[in-house]
């Protein structure tokens, strides 16, 4: 019995210590780890985030098949029977111009960016699959010439691509929703998608 | 901000407190020209239509920053009594106004249309002129468009062999 005693007060005795002692271990028991920083984003994901990019109202909505431009998240026909007109930019005394500033005001709810237009009609989305679109991009027949680093360019670049992540707010003065990625990660998808030779998947 | 424009000929030279101040305010308040009138102030009705270079703008949704430098012209500055613009000839034959409110954003919106299209179509006058009037004076109104455009021609000496087809 004293023996069984004796053996709890001295395990106790260590317990104790252990615990209230709280001693780092000297900073050379650590090994160090070199920082390498894990790039995740393969180009199917690059792919994929950049179609989500696109295929959102905010960019949608000015790549109409049909020659008239979209408003809204429910992509509604723009309102006063607007439409692409001759060059893109509307008809030729009422224009996009007459409305569209080259700022968002946030008096009147009425989107701006510098070149506020539609995108050229052979630039037309709407309805398309995510491939259609991603190959409708890429074809310099259909893309204005580009070649893929002059994609980049526009892509990462162009202050009207860009209004995307500054879309103001609407008509009662609600903010317009952005699209799913920051442009951060929006213009790095595009540049890994583009680094990778711009694979569109067969699926 | 300190803006400096050009409003029916005359130049002004502003001190504004902030630039986003809408244009029709700077026309309307600073400059008394109480003739462009404030409707919607979401560019959706045209009752605020002015001329910005000679561009049809609607000014309750155009900050004055933009302005600076440039030639605005208002209703007060198409034309006067002795020497009318053929849109204010026009809409007196045709005694269009009815309560007149929209009517000073109609006639610029129109006088930017004849000064670009000088015979303009039925459909080309449907898409350019959406502003709205609560009177419903459109039919008045296109008869007067096409009596302006025909004025406009006339007075530019134009014939119809060197119109060109202004179809949208």
């Amino acid at each position: 019995m004293n023996r069984i005693v004796v053996l709890l007060v001295i395990f106790s005795l260590g317990a104790f210590y252990l615990i209230g002692s709280n001693k780092e271990p000297p900073l050379e028991a650590y090994t160090v780890i070199p920082e390498v920083k894990i790039d995740s984003l393969t180009a199917e994901r690059a792919y994929e985030e950049v179609m989500n990019v696109l295929m959102h109202p905010r960019c949608m909505n000015c790549h109409p098949t049909d020659d008239i431009p979209k408003q809204g998240m429910d992509r509604h026909p723009h309102y006063f029977g607007m439409s692409r007109g001759k060059e893109n930019k509307g008809f030729s005394a009422t224009k996009c111009a007459t409305c569209h500033q080259e700022a968002n005001n946030l008096n009147s709810g009425v989107p701006g960016a510098p070149h506020w237009s539609l995108a050229p009609a052979s630039m037309g989305w709407q309805g398309l699959s995510r491939s259609e679109i991603a190959q409708r991009l890429l074809d310099p027949e259909t893309n204005g010439g580009k070649s893929h680093k002059e994609l980049v360019t526009h892509m990462t670049e162009d202050e009207l691509v860009l209004w995307a992540w500054n879309p103001g707010v609407d008509a009662n003065g609600i903010p317009r929703k952005k699209p799913p990625i920051s442009e951060e990660e929006f213009k790095k998808a595009v540049e890994k998608w583009f680094d990778e030779g711009a694979p569109v998947p067969s699926k | 901000m300190k803006i400096a424009l050009q409003v029916n000929g005359e130049h002004h030279s502003l001190e504004i407190a902030d630039e986003n101040t809408p244009l029709l305010w700077v026309v309307r308040d600073l400059l008394n020209l109480k003739g462009t009138k404030f409707g919607c102030g979401k560019a959706a009705c045209g009752a605020c239509t002015l001329h910005v270079d000679g561009e049809a703008v609607r000014s309750c949704s155009y900050a004055v920053k933009f302005a600076d430098g440039k030639k605005v012209t208002t209703i007060e500055g198409l034309g006067n009594e002795e020497a009318p613009h053929p849109v204010q000839q026009a809409w007196l034959e045709h005694v269009v106004p009815q309560c007149g409110y929209c009517q000073p954003g109609f006639m610029m919106a129109t006088a930017a249309l004849i000064s670009k299209n000088p015979k303009p179509t039925d459909e080309d006058i449907d898409k350019n002129i959406i502003n709205i009037c609560r009177c419903a004076t459109y039919y008045r109104m296109r008869k007067a468009i096409h009596r302006a455009a025909e004025l406009e021609r006339q007075r530019l000496s134009l014939t119809p062999k060197n119109i060109e087809n202004g179809e949208e």
